[in-house]
């Protein structure tokens, strides 16, 4: 069974049905980068995945566990809060806005799940600590506060947060849509090293020269449904359905508009 | 970006660039009024403290430090506050997780709890205290219950053995702190839940998504960041409620310093000087308090980088005085 199994997934809120039967497998190593325009449902999957919401229809399967649930006889019993929180220890998630405990220093943040909720001793967890935010290179920043360090090193702080609980599983949604442009380099940097050390990883993003070169697969959403989904480059330069054709062309546009205003702000301050 | 960009603009052709300022400043004749007013209240004020014979300052000083006044000082007016704060502020913060679970039936007993302490006045709750022991005429007893004690064949004396007087349990420095202890967790309550409210929703899901529990992710995140907006209204509850101990007359509780300085008072006819020793007391308690408050929001302040912000507020807290409560 693959790391990630998702069928048909259903999930409304009040009346307005926001995912209409999503099906996604992801197996275990894979990057799979979901894109789509906004209101989608992107997020809302991501957050069905582990948990933050709870499904109304399908199954989510994740490392051979049902998610949120136990099947005893022939009737679905609703796992007690204790058992879902078991359950995300095995998947990490990045926030487009960070999330960031601010009222901890950067290793703080990064040794609070695993002293608390692991059981670790500090030391140990001082010392993976400072190895991941090493490895996301901010060592010299252990003993800052979020508020103290900007948007790209708090994304940074945020991606070794959820890797010190050792997840098999990484959530993105949207890492990089908050930060300003000069800032995003670094942490689609940082994510690119993770994927190449071999972790699977979901990240919704608009960033399609990541998808492009990192994603072993690129799935399309549009309203609550799979529209299509394949290879990087089959499906971000050919796609098959107009409803992708429009989405793609519109990030295109936006991106060029931005490079533009770029190139025109650098010629105003030459001027 | 040197001289060459500036003669290019064409501003300062030619000769000297401007150097220090030297201006006349500007004057503010209202403000020199405002000095002259408040002089002339102040130094009438000095004159009736210092030459007014009703204050009769060495009575003051001594009524101070009587042997009584300080024993009710340490223990209803300090105690006491320190006692029904911290009372006020556990049942409080309890009471606010109760109004924001999805439980309905813990929402409402806080929204009832909360309104009734809300709508009773404290002087009013407080001569109840006193004599609530009506209620328990024959003695509150943490025994074992009577009948139960019946069927083993024991009389209700040798297995009842904390069965202590009602009365004397409800009067006295207990009735006051619970009294007082009750109300404050009404207002408590709302402060706790305007704390926790204004806490950020990520930062739960962050911790939910870390696998943290609910009381955990309470108590490592939440309440933490709930404390900048905590701790200052819980300062100001704080010498609101030093105030408010006097009240504790109406139990009546006899350990407090103002009931002590008013007896003082009426034995010696001198009523006046010794309010005025719990007016001296109330400001050095006062004082101490405000000070104490600006530490403490310094300290949870730690993380979120406005420093001079909260300091700020601080001071404009600390000058706009909260009326009594009750
Ligand atoms: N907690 C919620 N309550 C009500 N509606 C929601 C909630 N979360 C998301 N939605 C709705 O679900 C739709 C999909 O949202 P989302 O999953 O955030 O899309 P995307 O991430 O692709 O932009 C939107 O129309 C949004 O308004
Ligand atoms: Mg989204």
């Amino acid at each position: 069974m693959p790391l990630v199994h998702a069928v048909n997934v259903h999930k409304s809120f009040h009346h307005n049905e926001v995912l209409k039967g999503i099906d996604l497998d992801v197996e275990s190593g894979e990057v799979v980068c979901l894109l789509g325009p906004s209101g989608s449902g992107k997020t809302t999957f991501l957050r069905c995945i582990n948990q933050l919401e709870t499904i109304d229809g399908g199954r989510i399967w994740v490392d051979g566990d049902l998610a949120g649930f136990v099947e005893r006889g022939d009737r679905l019993h609703r796992l007690p809060d204790k058992a879902i929180s078991t359950q995300r220890r095995e998947i990490g998630m990045v926030f487009q806005r960070f999330n960031l405990f601010p009222h901890m220093t950067a290793l703080e943040n990064v040794m609070e799940a695993p002293v608390r909720v692991r059981g670790r001793g500090k030391r140990e967890a001082r010392h993976r600590g400072l190895q991941l935010l090493e490895r996301v290179g901010l060592g010299d920043h252990c003993d800052h506060y979020p508020a103290h360090l900007s948007g790209g090193q708090q994304q940074r702080v945020a991606i070794a947060r959820a890797l010190a609980m050792d997840p098999k599983l990484m959530l993105f949604d949207e890492p990089t849509s908050a930060l300003d442009p000069e800032l995003v380099g670094e942490v689609l940097t940082v994510m690119r090293e993770l994927a190449e050390q071999g972790m699977t990883m979901i990240v919704v993003t608009h960033e399609m020269g990541f998808a492009r070169g990192v994603a072993d697969r690129v799935v399309f959403m549009d309203g609550g449904v799979v529209v299509e989904q394949g290879e990087p480059k089959h499906v971000i330069d050919n796609p098959q359905h107009e409803r992708t054709r429009s989405f793609l062309s519109r990030i295109k546009a936006e991106h060029d508009e931005h490079a533009r205003a770029i190139q025109e702000g650098l010629q105003v301050e030459r001027g | 970006m040197t001289a060459g960009a500036v003669t290019g603009s064409g501003l300062e052709p030619t000769g000297e660039r401007p150097g220090r300022i030297d201006a006349v400043p500007v004057r503010h004749p209202g403000r020199w009024v405002a000095v002259a007013v408040v002089a002339v209240i102040a130094a009438l004020i000095i004159n009736l403290l210092v030459t007014n014979a009703a204050f009769n300052w060495s009575f003051v000083f001594q009524a101070m430090v009587q042997s009584p006044v300080l024993h009710g000082l340490i223990w209803g007016t300090i105690l006491g506050t320190v006692f029904s704060m911290v009372f006020g502020v556990v049942l409080g913060v309890v009471l606010a997780v109760m109004r924001l679970s999805e439980n309905p039936v813990l929402r409402a007993a806080a929204f009832v709890y909360t309104w009734f302490f809300r709508a009773v006045p404290r002087l009013v709750l407080l001569s109840i205290m006193g004599t609530l022991g009506i209620l328990w005429q024959h003695g509150l007893g943490f025994g074992v219950p009577e009948t139960f004690a019946r069927w083993f064949g024991s009389s209700n004396a040798a297995l009842s053995f904390a069965t202590i007087n009602a009365n004397d349990v409800f009067v006295g420095l207990i009735g006051g702190v619970v009294g007082l202890g009750l109300t404050e967790a009404a207002y408590m309550a709302e402060i706790a839940r305007a704390g926790i409210l204004s806490v950020d929703a990520g930062q739960t899901e962050a911790a939910s998504a870390l696998g943290m529990s609910r009381g955990k992710t309470m108590r490592r995140i939440v309440l933490p960041q709930a404390m900048r907006v905590i701790v200052p209204p819980t300062g100001n509850e704080t010498i609101a409620m030093v105030k408010d101990t006097s009240l504790m007359l109406a139990v009546p509780v006899s350990a407090e310093m103002f009931f002590q300085l008013q007896a003082i008072g009426s034995r010696t006819f001198q009523t006046f000087p010794a309010e005025i020793a719990a007016v001296v007391w109330y400001l050095v308690i006062g004082t101490v308090l405000m000070i104490v408050q600006a530490q403490l929001e310094r300290r949870f302040g730690k993380g979120f980088g406005a420093m001079t912000g909260t300091q700020q507020g601080t001071i404009a807290r600390l000058l706009s005085f909260r009326g009594g409560m009750s």
